[in-house]
């Protein structure tokens, strides 16, 4: 029996990007790992949990616990998701022991998905291949919360015909900010132009990150601004190419 | 934008001008350049560790703060100097003026300080017609222009030495000049003039220091020096907060203070200034006082979780590395304090219902908690006084709009069967909406709202036109495209990250 793994391909990619879900599936499935996807999930609840709306994350929060509540692993293919499973439902129901209780129960169990490839499955080469230029986004919430800096950038070295180039602003946050992208949309706009002006100057013909939010702020703003380059999930450079 | 000038009308005059926007990327990438060199691993190794011990001696000082205040009082008292309790700025104006009526004083030295700024002293100093004049080189050219500190460290980040030209050949009646260090010159011969005149030395205070009573200052011009050192009378005004235990413990808080602030391992002048001129010294004030201001801190000080915000040594450098302050700059937020210090501490001292859409102003980055020397969690504090605002709307039946959205979309996200039925009506109302799955403009009754912010800025990803569930659904049906490559149990096989 292979092991299994529960992927919650949060909301964002279950309405908007559903190829990234799919290509998280295919890597996993490739390692050997059995997947199943909770019909039941929807949403982390981030946010309503970034917007100041307590008792509403807390209910949708609630729900997720739900869904997971028995899984063995939960795969994401969001740092900032995993990042509101792992620090800040703590938060949110800190006053509320039983639900923390399960928190706590679920937490080391939630997995961002490169970090999951790196820690658990213990592989940086998936026998992926995807030609050319490739630059990294650190996304501020896996990178700042979760620690991710090295991990993604390590499995894309691996990427046979790939070459990794880093742009000047890696850490600078692309403006998304959930709420914030469309409360002070100039700000934030002015934001993703700084990220797509690096983007520009590296040469690279994608852009490659392991949140699929800070993907759509990039692409939407690299299309306005007219630069063709490719927006991807790490998991679909992951999966291109292998047999 | 409509939505967002009922948020922050001023946003887009900086916003808009490339000229400003290069100005600030530049100046404050510089220091965030310099600082990133400082703290580096192969300069300074035990940096993280000095971050936890400062922060546990902030925090140690913060929950005790009666006692150590009181124990600075015995201090400075003890070197022969004064202890000023004032409430709020007019209890330190009144202060002042008395001491400038006893001294038949008109011109007060000042060396940069933003806690008088807090309380514009100057204004109020001048009023009573009074001669307050900065020395620091920034805050002089400010003072010149009648513009308040655009950075907490750097109060003329945002002019350059054009404009600086302007404001001197303006208010100074003076031959234009460009170069920066003739300007220097310039500003350097007038304010040599008014040390000599003034009597009065106002400074604010980087630490109070509880176990000797010393105030300490740094610096990198000397001016601070010399106003406190030149004019028979120092004052230096200080927020409650700025007291720690020990002599000591500056060890620790001026390693991390010039670091974080300009890149410096050490500021060009530190000084420590306890007392009045002791018999045989040779310079030093005759009168020395301390003004501790509370002018909201004790309201602060009630959140024993938020009051965090009290541990800010001014360092600036939370605000360098924002990309919020990097794009709207100093002048858009509503008090002294900008960045995103500025964004917690405004709030708590003013009130969640002044500027509500202030902690909003943030795409929760992290950055600025990552830099911030003494590990005050601006992320975390900006989610909880989000919380604070948010509820304090609901209770009062403010903004309505917002909270109903957001219950309606938890019902929807606890609830798969509706989730699942929205998603796939959503799917089916944009189905035709886009080009490759994105739009660049919607039509006129879906383009409104959010969905109007983002589109003013950047194109909008469509729902796909089966999401994922459905993809799922339909991959199961098929069988497996893709033999596994690889057993799970296969750990050997070279994990080096």
């Amino acid at each position: 029996m292979s092991t299994r793994v529960s992927i919650f391909v949060t909301c964002l990619v279950d309405q908007l990007f559903p190829k990234t879900g799919l290509a998280m599936a295919t890597v996993l499935e490739r390692l050997g790992y059995s997947i199943e996807f909770r019909e039941d999930q929807t949403c982390c609840g981030q946010p309503a949990f970034n917007s100041g709306f307590r008792d509403e994350a807390r209910t949708v929060a609630r729900h997720f616990l739900k869904v997971f509540a028995d899984a063995d692993y939960v795969v994401l293919p969001s740092g900032s998701c995993t990042a509101m499973c792992s620090h800040h439902f703590s938060e949110l129901f800190r006053d509320d022991p039983a639900a923390l209780y399960q928190v706590h129960a679920l937490e080391p169990r939630i997995w961002e998905f490169s970090r999951f490839l790196l820690e658990v499955a213990k592989v940086d080469d998936v026998g992926a291949s995807f030609p050319g230029r490739v630059t990294y986004h650190d996304s501020c919430h896996a990178l700042r919360e979760l620690s991710i800096k090295q991990g993604p950038r390590t499995l894309l070295r691996k990427v046979r015909g790939l070459e990794l180039v880093e742009m000047d602003t890696a850490e600078e946050c692309c403006g998304f900010g959930g709420t914030f992208s469309a409360k002070f949309a100039e700000l934030s706009g002015a934001m993703a132009r700084t990220k797509v002006e690096s983007i520009r100057r590296t040469g690279a013909s994608a852009v490659v990150s392991i949140d699929s939010s800070c993907l759509m702020q990039i692409q939407g703003a690299m299309r306005r601004e007219g630069l063709k380059v490719q927006a991807l999930h790490l998991a679909e450079v992951l999966a291109g190419g292998a047999q | 934008m409509k939505e967002i000038t009922a948020i922050q009308p001023q946003l887009h005059p900086a916003l808009d001008n490339p000229k400003l926007q290069l100005a600030i990327y530049t100046a404050t990438g510089r220091l965030v350049d310099k600082r990133k060199g400082t703290v580096a691993e192969e300069s300074l190794p035990d940096y993280q560790e000095l971050r936890s011990q400062a922060n546990a001696l902030k925090r140690h000082a913060i929950d005790h703060l009666d006692y150590y205040l009181e124990l600075f009082q015995r201090n400075v008292e003890a070197n022969g100097g004064k202890v000023i309790w004032c409430r709020d700025g007019k209890e330190v104006v009144d202060f002042l003026l008395g001491l400038a009526k006893q001294r038949k004083s008109k011109v007060l030295v000042k060396s940069k300080s933003m806690t008088t700024e807090e309380i514009h002293l100057n204004e109020h100093l001048e009023e009573h017609g009074l001669e307050p004049v900065e020395t620091d080189l920034g805050e002089y050219i400010l003072q010149l222009a009648h513009e308040k500190p655009y950075h907490i460290v750097a109060p003329a980040l945002h002019m350059t030495r054009y404009e600086v030209a302007d404001i001197f050949e303006e208010k100074l009646k003076i031959e234009r000049e460009e170069v920066p260090e003739k300007q220097t010159q310039i500003a350097r011969g007038i304010l040599r003039e008014k040390f000599l005149e003034a009597d009065i030395g106002v400074s604010g205070a980087n630490f109070l220091v509880a176990d000797s009573g010393a105030v300490v200052l740094v610096e990198n011009e000397g001016n601070a020096r010399l106003s406190t050192t030149a004019p028979k009378v120092h004052v230096a005004v200080a927020g409650i907060e700025k007291v720690i235990p020990r002599a000591q413990d500056l060890a620790t808080f001026l390693k991390l203070l010039g670091r974080s602030g300009t890149g410096q391992p050490l500021t060009v002048y530190t000084s420590f200034l306890a007392g009045p001129r002791r018999e045989g010294e040779i310079d030093g004030p005759e009168e020395f006082y301390v003004v501790l201001l509370d002018n909201g801190r004790t309201k602060v000080l009630r959140d024993a979780d938020k009051r965090q915000a009290l541990f800010c040594i001014r360092c600036g450098a939370c605000l360098n590395i924002c990309p919020v302050y990097r794009r709207i700059g100093g002048h858009n937020y509503p008090w002294v304090y900008s960045g995103p210090i500025g964004a917690i501490l405004t709030p708590q001292f003013e009130g969640l219902d002044k500027n509500p859409w202030l902690p909003h102003a943030s795409s929760l980055c992290g950055a600025c908690g990552e830099v911030c020397p003494v590990k005050i969690e601006i992320p975390r504090m900006l989610l909880e006084l989000r919380a604070d605002i948010e509820a304090e709307k609901a209770a009062k039946g403010e903004d309505k709009l917002e909270k109903l959205g957001f219950q309606a979309w938890a019902r929807l996200m606890s609830n798969p069967m509706l989730y699942r039925a929205a998603s796939a009506a959503g799917s089916w109302v944009l189905q035709d909406a886009g080009d490759g799955g994105w739009a660049s403009q919607l039509p006129f009754f879906l383009n409104a709202g959010p969905t109007k912010g983002w589109l003013s800025q950047r194109d909008l990803p469509l729902p796909a036109p089966k999401s994922f569930r459905q993809l799922w659904k339909d991959r199961l049906r098929q069988p497996p495209s893709s033999v596994p490559v690889r057993q799970q149990d296969a750990t050997d096989e070279g994990h080096s990250a």
